[in-house]
């Protein structure tokens, strides 16, 4: 019997974390009691990250961990993707490069549409990537700020090798507003905990796992990983407690190195739940809010493989600690800081030319001349060897998954950069091919001639006027992921 | 059989505004500045002009297209009148057009002017601009000194030189044009810097500092040419300055986009100027130029155009810079006006600037700044960016 399952993850970690204590320290005056929760990081998006940005990453790493993927569908959940009205899931789809026949589609509107997108991802026929993703802003100086963090998840799913089949899934739907964000608001609303927990996640959360059991014929104690998100241990504690689940499966929730990464959080746990699995290991996932999703796993004895994988144990593992809280702030949007009158310059987009260009922009394709070999980027019509120049003889070549130097270097104060300096140069791309790009998520100094660098989709910028934005690849520091 | 433009043209007169932050003025007082000078100089009545090439780089910044403007604020009698635009070579380039026309035959007498007016954007360094539809959509927003300042971290690269060694080498290049600057009373800046004021202003773009960076001024330049025989029928006696070679050189993407190029050097330089040495007829650049006008944007880019004119062994410039070659007294005098970094870079009146100074140079009318008796001179512009430029070479002597 061919088994439907997961075949590969990815997951997606800023570099960047927030030092708790800076937050509390910054808001100590207004609020003393915000230091009991300062433990820990919380991860952070860098100025040209978000959602968007941060799925391409998670997607990509999944998709680098299959041979050959043949992915024929692209689910992305969110509850912070940057467009209503223009699929998210279709523009990641092109980042990472995928075709245009994807069955594609954004899901959103609770923190349960992670583990949603995956349950129909194992319900449907085709092979398919799942992606979750939130960058939530935070109001200054409320609980959520301290607790909320920045990161996505990729899952692909399919039949064949699968790292851990699907047993069973289970779905409630319940209008509980313990908390809610109306379309047009930048932040939570959020309810008191002690009703949210007694009257909501203790009541609805047993029902759906107990069916999900029942439905498998298994008894609680027999799972091996509970991956539940967005409480605090000691509740979570009391729904396994009522389920006849072990605390001791209960899966690290990362609230301390990393935050609750909303919908992208049951999934980047689930990467840890994989890892850490055995064969025949039963692997409980559940997605909450407005009721709840329950998936029921079983590692098979191909598990071994997710140990190579990039899950969020290798994504935290490589990251630098920030204590500047008004950095934080202003990368956020919430600080609007003086940028100058260079910030001022229109920057409206001919859609028409980004349309034409968008597998060069997007999807990082350049051209390689079929008549010399020469790999180049941007492609164009005439080879760019000055001792081929022949016309119309390239066929596309991916850059995006190249391996790269620093060609040349600036670091640039004139420029206008939501984190200056504005670092840009030449890279220089293994197998060939130079081009200017931007630096990000480098320290001023850090880079050299000869400094090797990766590609990553970021925001190039945005146009706050008609509430556009535009995505570029960028070279970034090659993540140190050693398993 | 082209047998190129040495000494087919001459100049009959030639204006320069004083550069700076003109703020009192607009882009067509500047003209009327630099034009009426010539015209005094070139000693015709404006009808005598029979077409004019108008160079302005940033029309979004102040006079909008085409060369209404020149027409306008000259009052010309509804002549040819062509604007051209080419990035920093903007100036030569309208140079060119008139040298070109009054060569072709086509016309006795042909006018060149370029001014820019650039200080009214409110903010400091050169005007925001978009670099087109495709490439606002990925390409990094460059600026000028970033641009530039990666020459430094390739040379570095390339040639071994530390960093400080090359720092001091730049500052050396300042520290010349502030002192040149000093003399001239048309330049933009005219204070004299220490090499240690130099070295701890504040970063622009690494390794950049702001005294490694030419000014940002207004200013407009003009020339009037003709044959030589048509000076001599004017009564010009005694020295002509003539062309001796005017030659232009862009970049086709290679630089940018294939690896053959190191990023350490302007690879169109080197093409311009050995075409140019051809054109004039120049073996031995080294010794038979006797000043040199070139495009000191920044002080890395002064520093890397020594080697690509030819007047500095490669890897070696920074050396020839600290040992004074390029000084006011050295052996190849170069920008003794100031050149961008001090007597200012209005982009369009630039190039012009450049001859201007070459013709009073070469009549012995340079003042307190004039050198012994120089014969031949060159002009040099870079626009754009290392990877992406256009690169324009002229050779000027006296006839």
């Amino acid at each position: 019997m061919t088994r439907r399952g997961i075949l590969s993850f990815g997951a997606y970690v800023p570099r960047r974390r927030l030092d708790r204590r800076a937050i509390a320290a910054a808001h100590a005056w207004a609020n003393p009691n915000l230091k009991a929760l300062a433990r820990g990081t919380r991860a952070i998006c860098g100025q040209d990250e978000d959602s968007l940005t941060m799925a391409v990453a998670a997607g990509a790493q999944a998709l680098a961990a299959l041979d050959m993927p043949a992915v024929a569908a692209l689910s992305v959940a969110s509850t912070t993707m940057p467009f209503a009205d223009r699929q998210n899931a279709t523009l990641i789809g092109e980042a990472l490069a995928l075709p245009d026949t994807l069955a594609t589609a954004d899901l959103g509107g609770s923190l349960r549409a992670g583990v949603a997108a995956l349950r129909a991802a194992f319900e449907r026929p085709q092979t398919s990537l799942v992606v979750a993703a939130d960058k939530r802003h935070t109001r200054p100086a409320s609980a959520q700020e301290m607790r909320v963090g920045d990161a996505a998840a990729a899952l692909v799913v399919g039949e064949g090798e699968v790292l851990a089949e699907f047993v069973a899934g289970h779905a409630l739907s319940v209008d509980f507003v313990d908390h809610y964000r109306a379309s047009d608001a930048d932040f939570d609303y959020a309810l008191e905990e002690r009703w949210a927990r007694d009257m909501g996640a203790l009541r609805i959360l047993p029902r759906a796992i107990e069916a999900t059991l029942t439905r498998a014929g298994v008894a609680g104690a027999a799972v091996a990983r509970v991956v539940m998100a967005g409480f605090p241990r000691r509740e979570a504690e009391a729904i396994a407690a009522k389920c006849g689940l072990a605390a001791a499966a209960i899966v690290d929730d990362l609230i301390e190195p990393c935050g609750d990464s909303g919908c992208a959080h049951p999934l980047l746990l689930l990467t840890l739940a994989l890892q850490s699995a055995a064969p025949g290991d039963l692997i409980l996932v559940v997605g909450y809010g407005q009721g709840a999703e329950t998936l029921l796993l079983r590692a098979t004895d191909a598990i071994g493989r997710a140990g190579a994988m990039v899950g969020a144990a290798q994504m935290l593992a490589d990251g630098t600690t920030d204590d500047n809280y008004l950095r934080f702030l202003s990368f956020s949007g919430a600080l609007a800081l003086d940028w100058g009158m260079r910030a001022e310059r229109d920057n409206r987009t001919a859609q028409s030319a980004f349309f034409r260009h968008r597998q060069t922009v997007t999807g990082f394709v350049g051209g390689r001349c079929t008549a010399c070999d020469t790999a180049q980027f941007p492609r164009t019509r005439v080879c760019v060897n000055p001792d081929c120049r022949q016309t119309d003889t390239q066929v596309a070549e991916p850059f995006a998954d190249k391996a790269a130097t620093v060609k040349s270097i600036t670091e640039d104060w004139l420029a206008l950069s939501y984190s200056p300096p504005l670092m840009y140069g030449n890279v220089r791309f293994a197998g060939g091919g130079v081009t200017m790009l931007e630096f990000s998520d480098f320290a001023p100094g850090a880079l050299a001639v000869d400094t090797p660098l990766a590609l990553a989709f970021r925001l190039k910028d945005v146009d706050a006027r008609r509430g556009f934005r535009r995505y570029c690849w960028k070279a970034v520091p090659p993540r140190r992921l050693s398993a | 059989m082209a047998t190129g433009i040495k000494d087919k043209v001459v100049i009959l007169g030639m204006g320069c505004s004083r550069f700076g932050e003109r703020w009192e003025c607009s882009a067509e007082d500047l003209m009327l500045e630099a034009f009426s000078e010539a015209l005094t100089d070139a000693g015709i009545p404006r009808d005598r002009i029979e077409a004019a090439w108008f160079g302005l780089s940033t029309d979004e910044q102040s006079l909008s297209k085409s060369a209404l403007s020149l027409a306008s604020a000259l009052r010309l009698p509804n002549i040819a009148a062509t604007r051209v635009e080419n990035m920093c070579a903007t100036g030569t380039e309208a140079l060119r057009g008139a040298v070109y026309g009054v060569a072709s035959g086509a016309y006795d007498i042909a006018l060149a002017l370029g001014v820019e007016k650039l200080k009214d954007t409110g903010y400091g360094g050169l005007p925001e601009r978009t670099k087109g539809t495709f490439e606002d959509l990925w390409f990094p927003s460059v600026t000028a000194p970033g641009s530039f300042a990666q020459f430094a971290s390739a040379y570095v690269a390339r040639h071994g030189v530390a960093l400080d060694d090359l720092k001091a080498a730049m500052a050396h290049v300042s520290k010349k044009s502030h002192d040149n600057g000093a003399l001239n009373p048309k330049a933009h800046l005219r204070n004299r810097l220490t090499h240690e004021q130099i070295l701890k202003a504040p970063m622009i773009a690494h390794p950049l500092g702001l005294y490694d960076c030419c000014g940002v001024s207004d200013g407009s330049a003009c020339a009037i040419v003709t044959t030589p025989e048509m000076a001599r029928q004017l009564g010009r006696s005694g020295t002509l300055v003539s062309v001796k070679a005017m030659q232009l050189a862009l970049s086709n993407g290679s630089e940018a986009g294939f690896d053959s190029w190191d990023g350490s050097y302007a690879h169109t330089t080197r093409i311009a100027s050995r075409r140019a040495y051809q054109e004039a007829g120049i073996v031995d650049p080294r010794a038979e130029l006797d000043l040199i006008e070139v495009h000191d944007c920044f002080s890395i880019t002064e520093l890397v155009t020594m080697e690509d004119l030819g007047l500095a062994d490669v890897g070696q410039g920074w050396r020839a810079v600290l040992d004074g070659r390029f000084d006011r007294d050295g052996a190849m005098p170069c920008n003794v006006d100031g050149g961008l970094k001090c007597f200012g870079h209005p982009i369009g009146a630039t190039g012009l600037r450049m001859v201007y100074e070459l013709y009073l140079q070469l009549l012995g009318r340079a003042g307190e700044r004039q050198l012994a008796a120089p014969k031949l001179g060159l002009t040099h512009n870079l626009g754009g960016f290392p990877n992406k430029n256009v690169c324009s070479v002229s050779v000027i002597g006296t006839l």
